[in-house]
């Protein structure tokens, strides 16, 4: 027996990866172009919107400056257009609306991800989707008709015990004889309950997606130290769900200050710079748009799609940020939205 | 050693003689039907309530109404049935935590107040959407109840004419056009673009993804505010009901293209590669693997669009018109819908115009309702087949 050693390497070819690239047939090749230039065709639509916007601002603000944003009055014949009031409005109806939203849709995903019977699960996800599915202006009308009375009571009410809080402060006096309620209707406080009906949905459905994610070890070692069921959602669930809850406000709140046609059916419209969402009368961008864009002439036609351009600037940067949180939530589940 | 320890029923013929009855048959049968040697027990249900906590929580709730009734009813000058469900849930709160906190610790004490809040406020989302539903359709029966309300237009009737005259037959129709002109261009370019986007991907695909994705917090009346800016005000465009599709077509785009992306992409991998590799070109992938695999999702999605752009009123506010007459020619002028019909008569003050406004939210409601419906439908899984 003789083992030869081996002196040197052996020459090795060099090894060249094959070349995998093929031709692809004419077929594919339309498939390619033609799936391109309807991307390109999308692209340049939805950019164009954008950009469109975007450019309609500039003559806006190169003739009103950014006062603009900080002027309270929109007074076509004497020459002041401002969004101060409506953006302050605009924000005062979403406040209301996620104050009413958010514990409600926190508490229902938590209802459905975690207390429902496995039976009726699938049930209430749909009817909170079949919520989301609803058209606004059928939310308008329950706001304006069926809701309005009572929320005008529950203001008065408000008013009466905490109106030594500027927020729920209304010109009107609340132990009068004959309640004056005309003060306390079409207020930011009637049309946010109407837009949180539009919120809950869209919270509700993100936050239950993140709870019912939450890992079935950490909840199973919970519950066998002894934890209760809230023990359990409070030390597990919730920890878990927190970008779920945080996004998925967001989400809604983006919803919340685009909402047009229930808050313009319920507000009556008015420019004061007032954060008293109790008291009748407010307004809101999308509102101020539906009801200026008939008498505009073209110079406040710029003014209105600048105003729009603020309102998609300001959705925009919080649908980011919460897209961003919900994604940072659930890592490596890339396809879901 | 052939001793044959397999429970299973083998295949050689039984041994056993035909039994006489088929009550006996059943008693002769030894081996268990499953492959299972251990024996199954039920399982036992841990999350069950006992019989005594039962009847603690309906003592209390009893007990809170009763309360309630004396405090509202006799003792403060509290009235309405909003003021008695509150204290009636605070009552039922306070006397659950006195009831609880005998016989159990803080944390049992603070599990079961948390667990009435919270299918309280579950009940309360629920009842909402209940209250909602039920109210349009209460307030909005009665003009379903004359046929005309179907068939007719508004043209020539007054508002004190009664329900027996007129009707939303032009609205419906409007509404239909005007969606379906929508869906024509917004379904091909939004699948498309979403194609585009998972099937051959690229830096530019990105671009596309990045700008679809944001444009779909375009408020819907931007979109129509764009559209009435360049194609009525800038173009010169007449109000029409083409106009308004475009303005429903430029708000429904983003979000179909965004929702057929994401069903797209769950399509597994493998099934992709699987075709690939027996040879198909990309096109015959995703026209016979791809598309067929998510049609479920992709009609969801597209449902869905079609429910929103179908109840969205605001870019229909700015860009059609309201006609009272039937208009069929989407370009010919002034053309009216359902969610812009119930908008402009809401708000007229004329009794038997609101209770027309109603009748259409109900008929809007309804379309929505199926549409939902058959969107579910659609996206169940299908039993049994494959």
């Amino acid at each position: 027996m003789s083992t030869t050693l081996r002196s040197s390497l052996p020459e090795l070819e060099e090894d060249e990866p094959r070349d995998l690239w093929i031709d692809e047939s004419g077929s594919d090749r339309a498939f390619v172009l033609g799936s391109r230039a309807i991307a390109a065709t999308v692209l340049a639509i939805t950019a164009g919107i954008g950009l469109f916007l975007a450019f309609s601002a500039i003559p806006t603000f190169g003739r009103y400056g950014l006062g603009f944003l900080t002027e309270t009055q929109w007074q076509p014949e004497a020459d002041i257009l401002g969004i101060g009031a409506v953006l302050v409005g605009t924000f005062t109806i979403a406040a209301v609306a996620l104050t009413f939203a958010f514990p409600l849709s926190v508490l229902t995903a938590l209802y459905i991800a975690e207390y429902a019977p496995a039976r009726i699960k699938a049930t209430l996800v749909s009817l909170v989707d079949l919520m989301a599915a609803v058209p606004s202006i059928i939310y308008g009308l329950w706001g304006f008709t069926l809701i309005q009375p009572h929320a005008s009571a529950f203001a008065l009410w408000l008013h009466q015990h905490l109106g030594w809080i500027p927020f729920f402060r209304v010109d009107a006096d609340p132990n009068a004889a004959v309640w004056e309620q005309t003060r306390y209707t079409a207020s930011a406080f009637v049309a946010g309950i109407a837009v949180a009906m539009m919120v809950v949905p869209m919270a509700c459905a993100v936050m239950q997606q993140v709870f019912s994610q939450a890992p079935p070890g950490e909840r199973e070692a919970a519950f066998a130290l002894g934890a209760t069921h809230w023990g359990v959602v409070r030390t597990v669930v919730l920890p878990f769900g927190k970008g779920g809850i945080i996004g998925g406000t967001m989400l809604g709140l983006g919803r919340a200050l685009g909402e047009t046609i229930a808050v313009v059916l319920i507000i009556s419209p008015s420019f004061d710079l007032k954060v008293k969402p109790l008291e009748v009368g407010t307004n809101s961008i999308s509102a101020l748009i539906a009801g200026r864009f008939g008498e505009a002439t073209s110079l406040q036609l710029q003014a209105l799609l600048t105003a729009g351009f603020v309102l998609f600037l300001i959705t925009l940067g919080i649908n980011t940020l919460a897209a961003m949180v919900v994604a940072r939530s659930r890592s490596g589940q890339g396809a879901d939205a | 050693m052939s001793i044959d320890l397999d429970p299973r029923p083998s295949l050689a013929p039984e041994p056993a003689s035909p039994p006489a009855s088929p009550l006996a048959r059943t008693s002769v049968r030894t081996e268990p039907s499953s492959t299972d040697s251990v024996p199954m027990h039920a399982r036992r249900t841990l999350s069950r309530s006992t019989a005594e906590q039962r009847f603690e929580l309906v003592g209390c709730w009893v007990a809170a109404l009763a309360l309630s009734w004396l405090i509202c009813g006799r003792l403060m000058p509290w009235d309405g049935p909003l003021v008695f469900v509150a204290v009636t849930i605070v009552l039922g709160i306070a006397l659950l935590t006195v009831i609880t906190a005998i016989d159990a610790g803080r944390p049992e004490v603070v599990d079961r107040i948390v667990t009435t809040v919270i299918t309280l406020a579950a009940a309360l989302v629920g009842l909402a959407l209940v209250s909602t539903v039920l109210f349009i359709f209460a307030k909005g029966y009665k003009p379903l109840l004359h046929l005309n309300t179907f068939f007719d237009d508004m043209a020539g009737v007054g508002p004190r004419d009664s329900l027996d005259r007129g009707g939303v037959a032009h609205a419906i129709v409007g509404s239909l056009i005007e969606v379906g002109i929508a869906i024509v261009v917004a379904i091909p370019l939004g699948i498309g673009t979403a194609i585009y986007m998972t099937e051959i991907g690229g830096k530019f695909a990105r671009v596309v993804r990045t700008i679809v994705e944001a444009m779909t917090a375009l408020p819907s009346i931007v979109a129509g505010l764009f559209i009435y800016t360049t194609l009525i005000v800038g173009l010169g465009v007449p109000r029409s009901g083409l106009a308004a599709a475009m303005a429903l077509g430029v708000m429904m785009l983003p979000i179909i293209a965004r929702a057929s992306d994401v069903v797209l992409r769950v399509v597994p991998g493998n099934l992709r590669e699987a075709s690939l590799a027996l040879g198909a070109s990309r096109w015959r992938t995703v026209w016979h693997i791809v598309l067929p695999t998510a049609r479920p999702g992709l009609a969801t999605a597209v449902i869905l669009g079609v429910a929103r752009g179908i109840g969205e009123t605001s870019p229909v506010l700015l860009t059609s018109g309201a006609a009272s007459f039937m208009v069929t020619n989407p370009t010919d002028g002034v053309m009216n819908s359902l969610p812009l019909f119930i908008f402009s008569t809401v708000r007229s003050g004329e009794p038997i115009y609101i209770e027309r406004a109603y009748g259409a939210a109900a008929i809007l409601l309804a379309i929505v309702l199926v549409l939902f419906v058959t969107a579910r439908l659609l996206a169940r899984p299908r039993k049994g087949s494959r």
